[in-house]
């Protein structure tokens, strides 16, 4: 390179030494003008080479820097700047790059690392010999890259195997949640574990079913679903299509707190107001009333959601028409939106469908089958796979797994359709 | 600083849609080229194999050569980071860091480099590029404040002074006027002028009085028709371009017989 | 409401117009009259309770609202929340955070879309499920860390171990942790998602690495989502019941030493206690739980208040 050569014959303020990229010196906007010069002298060293070259080269721009420009007259500063080099020492297309294989070998060799360490130390757990892998994985990673590739390189890697790392972390125990629940729950699922209730089978017992809870957690959520959607959706509707000032504003904002009462404290609430002020007993209705108010602010954000994107123009053309809002509502803007506000709600369904807390305290619980929801107690689903838990034998652990299986195949089912249904219906943009 | 590029049979493809065919051309340091062209014909897709930014894209994928002083960027062993650092780039859509302040976009670039300044030197380098992008002026009082906040075409010029932070050999520039009023257009088009002594710079635009005003050489990109790779169809200095063209296509394009 | 206009469409039109527009401005009412409705019914019975309480409500360590007089505090169970919900935030956030980069920016793509369908549907999951696991496979498989922090950081008191079953605070930490990722990650991934693609070519364009890309384009613009998401699955911690039922082997002290049993919060205090409890016990209860109530209510206000501002913020940079 012949940069060093090029700075010396540039004129301007000394400069710290080393880096070989000149700094720049530049007054003002005739800095401009100053790279003009040491163009012309670059130009000049290598004109032979690009010979042929269609560049001009102006007479002015070759003279020195303090040649005023029009730019600099209106300039009342005459400050020269001087600036670092913002290039780096090494700086060319290419880097020393470690080979490809680097990755895997390294992770073989923290492997055997972290068994030997394991062996030799005696650590039984393999959980600790898989920590030690990763550590030394990440930590001889980091510094191969850094010594090899440079710092910049070496944080890249680093943030890369620390994310791939948490992913790892975050698999491994949800992965674990629903192998156990799958593989110790199917032994017990049968037919008749959802056709029979648990009358008359003690906790040590083999048998009994959940069929009176699942007849009471489909009863419950009917009747939550029955109360929670038309306000859902019509508080939606009046938030996007008539709500304006303090009052819809309020309503957002408590829709918003309402999102994040905690299901017990739902619970607590109709235990207040339904059992202890108005005197009734427990019932599934009850435990009802406290799951649609855990749901309605979802139904509400979902409908609001979908409600916006309606686009204007439909509304406005229907309006145009001189139909009455009311009807371009109902027979315009809300079909066109069912397809995101029925996802909204089926997900809002297999959210409240899980609830325990609410019904351990509303419903009581039974082991009998109880088909009236509005009065006596019931069971429920979760309910049952909490109290089977509670009875701590490895029979009624049994039905516990068993009954979870069941509960989650049942949300996974209505999340799975209400997805299909925002796939199907979903309105054809970008993403 | 400034260096040149030879382009060599050069593909470009979106998954399987070949988008760019066989493009050969060469572009002298110091210069100013300008890509022109009906839409779709490829010639923002080609300007991002100059930077390797087209991979960027899910499916982008690239053959032949892109030479840059005579090393292919497409090279083995060549880091596109450092590509890209060396050759920078300006959009279509002025795109300053929303979170940042003015001062911070100017210096997010020269931040990555790893290397300490002292305070009194990042403020020199935010003047002399902000100066240098003509916005000292406007700017200087407000600073700190969000980047976002500027007008369309204070922004593209932030922008401008942030790729130029830098000190990269070669500036791209796609279509940097097109979202833009006439005024910003004008002062961009006045910087580019200014900045063509010191970088090698390539703009895509689709305006062809634009073309004809900060060019030195135009290229003129063209596809045979829906679905087919846009092409180059001939290159040349500027003037003969717009006055006299050797190809058919080009003159029809030129004088809007097009299509 | 809207201004009465001089000509008059046809009639059907105006007074399905009042009614359905009454009927849904009702629905909206409703809302906020269930909301007053909570706050009221609770802090009437929670005033009873605590009018008849002899300890301190705030500060005995004791937990005997049967008793007569009856006698209890929610320091307990103030710490036993806030301390598991507070493990929980520090173990899943960075998680979280990592998880949804990873869908988002580093996934293959053909890996990413089922990754983040997956999240959504784990984040379905019951939480007596998580508690159902928590206490029949995780508990028993976490002796073994508990042993290994004990031996080499046991001097700092807070985790030392006594070889007790592992159904302590941090248990429930790390369970809830397990439960809010899924939540947390699908916000914070969906806030990653919409950073301005222009943003992220522009730090590509200056050389950035694909790190560097994140942390000048990606983590700034979604930095209150992350927030917001933590808040929200804070919230969650905080109030979650059944998952600490099962797992948690209560014990109304506060032991410093996180990994030994004991504690317990304020949600599965209620579960566990209900039933046994009689008029003035509910009312406790009932006291703790408007407690938990105003906390949740604080914590989600929080994100709320960081999300408007966001928006305005981003409203006003447009």
């Amino acid at each position: 390179m012949s940069d060093t050569d090029r700075t010396r014959n540039e004129p301007g303020p000394e400069r710290r030494g080393g880096p070989p990229r000149p700094p720049e010196v530049a007054p003002e906007n005739g800095g401009v003008a100053q790279e003009h010069d040491r163009a012309a002298h670059e130009l000049a060293a290598v004109a032979p080479m690009v010979s042929g070259q269609s560049v001009p080269v102006h007479p002015e721009t070759a003279r020195p820097a303090e040649v005023p420009s029009e730019t600099r007259v209106e300039e009342h500063q005459e400050r020269v700047i001087i600036t670092p080099p913002v290039r780096p020492p090494t700086m060319g297309l290419r880097r020393p790059r470690l080979p490809r294989w680097t990755p895997l070998g390294l992770a073989v060799g923290s492997l055997a690392f972290a068994v030997a360490v394991g062996l030799v130390a005696g650590l039984d757990s393999r959980v600790q010999w898989g920590l030690i892998a990763a550590l030394v994985f990440v930590a001889a990673n980091f510094a191969l890259t850094a010594a090899v590739e440079g710092r910049r390189q070496a944080v890249d890697k680093l943030a890369l195997s620390l994310i791939w790392t948490s992913f790892l972390v975050a698999v491994l125990p949800l992965a674990s949640l629903v192998w156990e629940t799958v593989a110790r729950g199917i032994p017990t699922v049968s037919w008749d574990f959802l056709t029979h209730s648990m009358n008359g089978v003690l906790s040590w017992q083999q048998g009994g079913g959940i069929y009176h809870a699942l007849l009471a957690t489909l009863q419950q959520v009917a009747l939550a679903s029955l109360i929670a959607i038309p306000i859902g959706l019509l508080t939606a509707v009046y938030l996007v299509e008539y709500g304006r000032g303090s009052l819809a504003r309020a309503i957002t904002f408590f829709v918003d707190v309402m999102t994040g009462i905690p299901s017990i404290v739902a619970g607590l609430f109709v235990l207040t107001l339904w059992i202890m002020a108005l005197d009734f007993g427990y019932s599934g209705f009850a435990g009802a009333l406290a799951l649609s108010i855990l749901m309605m602010p979802i139904v509400v954000r979902a409908t609001e959601e979908m409600l916006k994107l309606v686009p204007n123009e439909l509304r406005e053309a229907a309006l145009a028409l001189g139909v009455p809002k009311w009807r371009v509502i109902l027979k315009v803007v809300l079909p066109t939106a069912i397809g995101g506000i029925t996802t909204g709600v089926m997900l809002a369904i297999a959210r409240i469908a899980g609830e325990t807390a609410p019904i351990l305290l509303l419903v009581f619980g039974s082991n009998l089958i109880n088909a009236n929801p509005f009065e006596g107690p019931q069971s429920s689903l979760p309910l049952f796979v909490y109290e089977q838990w509670g009875y701590g034998t490895e029979e009624a652990y049994d039905r516990a797994w068993a009954a979870a299986l069941v509960l989650i195949v049942l949300i996974m089912i209505l999340n799975l359709v209400a997805r299909g249904v925002a796939r199907w219906k979903a309105p054809k943009t970008g993403r | 600083m400034a260096k040149r590029i030879d382009v060599n049979g050069l593909n470009a493809y979106y998954g399987g849609h070949k988008a760019i065919e066989d493009i050969t051309l060469h572009v002298e340091p110091r210069s100013v080229t300008a890509f022109i062209g009906p839409s779709g014909c490829g010639k923002s897709t080609f300007l991002r194999t100059l930077n390797r930014m087209h991979e960027v894209t899910p499916g982008g994928r690239v053959e032949g050569e892109v030479l840059l002083d005579n090393e292919n960027l497409y090279g083995p062993g060549v880091d596109p980071v450092q590509v890209r650092r060396t050759v920078g780039m300006v959009f279509q859509r002025p795109n300053p860091f929303p979170t940042m302040s003015i001062y911070d976009n100017v210096l997010a670039g020269v931040r990555l480099n790893g290397i300490r300044y002292s305070r009194s030197q990042l403020d020199d380098l935010v003047e002399k590029n902000l100066r240098g992008a003509n916005l000292w002026k406007e700017v200087k009082d407000r600073l700190h404040k969000p980047g976002a906040g500027l007008s369309g075409g204070q922004q593209q010029r932030l922008c401008l002074a942030r790729a130029t932070a830098v000190e990269p050999d070669v500036l791209l520039m796609d279509e940097p006027c097109s979202a833009l009023d006439p005024i910003s257009t004008l002062a961009i088009e006045d910087l580019i002028d200014q900045m063509k002594s010191r970088y090698t710079i390539v703009i895509v635009t689709h305006n062809m009085q634009q073309a004809a005003r900060v060019s030195e050489r135009t290229a003129f990109f063209n596809l045979a028709g829906v679905g087919q790779p846009g092409r180059l169809i001939e290159v040349d200095a500027t003037d003969k371009i717009f006055s006299n063209p050797s190809e058919k296509a080009t003159e029809d394009y030129i004088s809007g017989r097009f299509g | 409401m809207s201004p009465t206009t001089t000509a008059s469409p046809p009639s059907t039109g105006r007074t399905g117009d009042r009614i359905f527009s009454g009927l849904s401005k009702g629905a909206g009412i409703a809302l906020l009259a269930i909301m007053a409705a909570i706050a009221v019914f609770l802090t009437a019975r929670a005033v009873v309770a605590i009018r008849a309480n002899e300890g301190n409500f705030l500060t005995t360590f004791e937990w005997n609202a049967n008793a007569d007089p009856p006698v209890f505090g929610i320091a307990v169970l103030l710490f036993g929340t806030v301390a598991s919900s507070l493990i929980a935030m520090l173990l899943a956030v960075p998680v979280a955070v990592g998880i949804a980069l990873f869908i988002s920016h580093y996934a293959p793509r053909r890996l990413a879309t089922p990754i983040g369908y997956v999240v959504d549907l784990l984040a379905a999951v019951p939480s007596i499920i998580y508690g159902l696991w928590g206490a029949l496979f995780l508990v028993p498989r976490l002796t073994g860390l508990y042993e290994w922090l004990d031996q080499f950081f046991g001097w700092t008191g807070v985790l030392s171990y006594d070889g007790s079953p592992a159904r302590s605070l941090m248990t429930v930490g790390i369970l809830l942790a397990i439960m809010i990722l899924p939540i947390i990650t699908s916000v914070t991934r969906e806030v990653f998602l919409q950073t301005p693609k222009a943003n992220e070519e522009a730090a590509l364009a200056l050389g950035a690495t694909r790190w560097e890309v994140v942390r000048m384009a990606v983590l700034p613009f979604g930095r209150s989502g992350v927030i917001s998401a933590s808040m929200l699955g804070l919230g969650r911690a905080l109030g979650e019941t059944m998952a600490v039922a099962t797992v948690l082997s209560p014990a109304f002290l506060i032991n410093l030493s996180l990994l030994e049993s004991g504690g317990a919060t304020f949600a599965q205090n209620i579960a566990s206690q209900f039933k046994e409890a009689g008029s003035m016990g509910r009312d406790a209860l009932i006291a703790s739980g408007l407690v938990l109530f105003l906390l949740t209510l604080v914590v989600n206000g929080a994100a709320r208040l960081i999300i408007a501002r966001h928006k305005e913020y981003s409203g006003a940079a447009a």
